[in-house]
């Protein structure tokens, strides 16, 4: 059938490492498995495959480094591969049993699970939790060997690959890079858009007494968990408006503006060791609002822990970045390339606001928009940004 | 005169401490002994013993049992200029002197603005593990390092018996003195004179990479043991004394700590409330982020000490549970 390639994990990537196989020669993948991690130097990202098949072979080893587009494995066709089929099976049943079972969805054993989810809560020791900080490490993917199974300074020195013993000066390993790589990673794109992108900026402030009065009477009887805030809406409201406003939605590549055809939101998420990521919340023009929170406390919650899927972070087609609970007002944006535009809302405040010819004090925030002058014009953005007011203004609709 | 020669000598923690006192009462006139039966009988412990002859029954001074009465005589003496060392047999019997102690000797320099001193000594002895049961074995100490206005040691080396009584009767507030009753036929090699002999900081007995076992007074030497026999398993336990009981040396602990990243506290009191329980708190305060398991105690366990001698073994820290405690903290099964 051919061969699986290292994806493309950001606009920014250029080479990838694979840090684990949960394939190997003889398995058979389907479409949206996920077949192996890649360290990007910004994350460590699950990778899908989006064909059916059988692994023949693994061209590239765990810890090599290797250029976007490099093929990783070759892909055979179920029941007709060449090598592992014929060997394996002359005429009758079906092909070898997976070493590895590899489930559709849960990522298997190697990588260990993720936040746990059966009310079990990983034991770290709080030494080992700041050293995983300090390694770029996620602690919850660690093994722990310490009292009680918890997780020790040394499981997570041996999950960073380090032999550090002492609290001498750590030695020469990739983990500390980490942010260093990430921080050039970020300074690399952003001096691209900074250096190619015409930016025009816009600011409207929104009213959100409406809003709010909606969601309190919402939230009124559901569990904090569900419970929806003023970010979820404003989140909705941009991908609804971005499914109407083509000319924000799309990525600007080789000279010309190619819109997409969903609303893929990308979200600016800060990492807590530093830098920040921007997974895509998929068709966000077409989920609910419970759905779409739900996906973004998902999102945050695996970016921060690890986790994403590499579709997840390519995929962006307009990004969102909520600065409001750092307490800024004005988010002056920067554009992703290839994206064309990044939409930036600031913290929802109390403000004296003009309703008639009456004072009044609302809620109120600062919806910013940065836009690329290549593909839009002041005048489409500002159309872009009142509609993204109109929608928030009838929270019950989205 | 001077009883000291210039080399290194071998003697008992008893007779560390009965040198600690003719000395001091030597260096100054000031200085004078009273208690039960610390004069003829030469000290229920015999710490005292020869120094009535040496020094008289104006300064070897037999009280009545009554504690309240000499502690209290103790602390009018110290307010008056004296400088008294007051022994009281043990620490059970010191509650009948708790309110003289915790009322007037730790409150009367904060309550007169500093314009009357207590520079009193009292030793008591404390702990278990002789077969004496529950009147006289127990480890009260940290009662009284609860109180402001005391300062509380607990001297668990030969040395320390030795030196640490100079700068108790120099200090201008109240020092309880916890002698250990296992402790008194310990031998040591000593000095002629110990540079370190303060009564501010802990120290460090045996020093170790993997894991700190706090202690202080006999336990010591049971957490010594025990890091005798973690080094068969590749663990190197740091041992640190803590000498003072109040004020703790926080900065020592928290330093251990910081290189070893593991603790486990044996302390012979009760653990409801104890020392050990203390230690814990300050880690979990000063060295949270250092920790890379939680801090583990060895306690006496929750009764009134039993007079079997196997019921008395099984009731105290040893160096079985102190080894159990520490392969827990480093994370082996053991």
């Amino acid at each position: 059938m051919g061969d699986f390639l290292m994806p493309t994990l950001g606009a920014d990537m250029t080479e990838g490492k694979i840090v684990t196989w949960l394939v190997g020669p003889g398995d058979e993948v389907h479409h949206g498995d996920i077949v192996a991690t890649v360290d990007t130097s910004k994350a460590e990202i699950d990778v899908e495959i989006f064909e059916d098949g059988v692994v023949e072979e693994l061209l590239v080893g765990v810890g090599e480094k290797v250029p976007v587009g490099t093929p990783l494995a070759r892909i055979a066709a179920v029941g007709a591969g060449p090598k592992a089929v014929t060997e394996a099976a002359p005429p009758s049943p079906p092909p070898p049993a997976p070493k590895i079972p590899v489930p559709a969805s849960a990522p298997s054993p190697a990588p260990a699970p993720p936040v746990s989810t059966d009310g079990h809560r990983t034991r770290i020791s709080p030494l080992a939790r700041r050293v995983a900080a300090d390694l770029g490490v996620d602690p919850q993917t660690v093994t722990g060997t310490g009292p009680h199974g918890s997780v020790v300074r040394a499981d997570v020195e041996r999950a960073a690959g380090t032999t550090a013993q002492a609290p001498a000066p750590p030695p020469p390993s990739e983990a500390p890079d980490r942010s260093t790589a990430m921080r050039q990673a970020i300074g690399a794109l952003m001096s691209r858009s900074k250096r190619e992108i015409p930016h025009y900026h816009l600011a409207l402030d929104i009213d959100l007494h409406r809003t709010e009065q909606w969601l309190t009477r919402h939230n009124e009887d559901l569990p904090l968990a569900q419970r929806l805030t003023a970010a979820g809406v404003l989140l909705a409201a941009t991908a609804r408006a971005a499914a109407r406003h083509t000319d924000m939605n799309g990525h600007y590549v080789d000279g010309a503006f190619a819109p997409a055809d969903g609303v893929h939101l990308g979200v600016a998420i800060s990492l807590r060791a530093g830098g920040l990521l921007t997974p895509a919340i998929k068709h966000a023009d077409t989920l609910a609002l419970e759905d779409l929170m739900a996906r973004l406390r998902d999102v945050v919650q695996r970016a921060r822990t690890g986790g994403l899927r590499a579709s997840e972070l390519a995929a962006p087609t307009l990004t969102v970045t909520d600065l409001g609970d750092r307490g800024v007002d004005l988010v002056h944006g920067v554009i992703y390339p290839p994206q064309v535009a990044l939409v930036g809302f600031g913290a929802v405040r109390p403000r004296p606001w003009a309703d008639g010819d009456a004072l009044a004090v609302r809620p109120v925030v600062t919806a910013t928009l940065a836009a690329d002058h290549r593909v839009s014009d002041g005048h489409r953005g500002a159309l872009f940004l009142r509609d993204i007011d109109r929608l928030v203004q009838a929270p019950e609709e989205l | 005169m001077s009883t000291t020669e210039p080399t290194a000598r071998t003697m008992s923690y008893r007779e560390a401490l009965r040198e600690a006192i003719r000395d001091a009462m030597q260096a100054d006139e000031r200085v004078f002994l009273m208690g039960e039966d610390v004069g003829a009988y030469g000290g229920s412990f015999g710490v005292s013993r020869g120094l009535l002859d040496e020094f008289g029954p104006e300064r070897i001074r037999d009280t009545p049992l009554s504690e309240a009465a000499f502690v209290g005589a103790g602390i009018g003496a110290a307010m008056g200029g004296m400088r008294p060392i007051v022994e009281v047999m043990t620490v059970n019997f010191s509650l009948l002197a708790l309110d003289q102690i915790v009322n007037n000797a730790a409150t009367i320099p904060h309550m007169s603005g500093g314009q009357v001193q207590v520079p009193l000594v009292v030793r008591m002895t404390t702990g278990a593990g002789r077969q004496l049961a529950a009147q006289h074995s127990h480890s009260l100490e940290g009662w009284y390092a609860h109180v402001p206005g005391l300062k509380v040691l607990a001297p668990a080396t030969v040395a320390d018996a030795r030196w640490m009584l100079g700068p108790a009767l120099a200090d201008p507030n109240p020092v309880i003195v916890f002698e250990h009753g296992s402790l008194y036929n310990r031998e040591d090699e000593i000095g002629v004179e110990d540079a370190a002999a303060d009564i501010t900081r802990a120290a460090i007995r045996r020093p170790g990479r993997d894991l700190t076992l706090v202690a202080y007074g006999q336990s010591v030497w049971t957490a010594l043991e025990a890091a005798e026999a973690l080094v068969t398993e590749g663990v190197e336990a740091e041992v640190l004394d803590l000498r003072v009981l109040r004020p703790l040396d926080t900065h020592a602990i928290v330093s251990s700590v910081t290189r070893t990243h593991r603790a486990v506290v044996v302390d012979e009191m009760w653990r409801t409330g104890s020392l050990a329980a203390e230690v814990s708190a300050v880690l979990t305060e000063q060295a949270f982020y250092e920790l890379d398991a939680p801090v583990g105690r060895v306690c006496t366990e929750e009764l009134p000490i039993p007079y079997a001698g196997h019921l008395e073994q099984a009731a105290l820290p040893n160096t079985a549970r102190v080894l159990a405690a520490a392969r827990e903290a480093v994370g082996g099964d053991g």
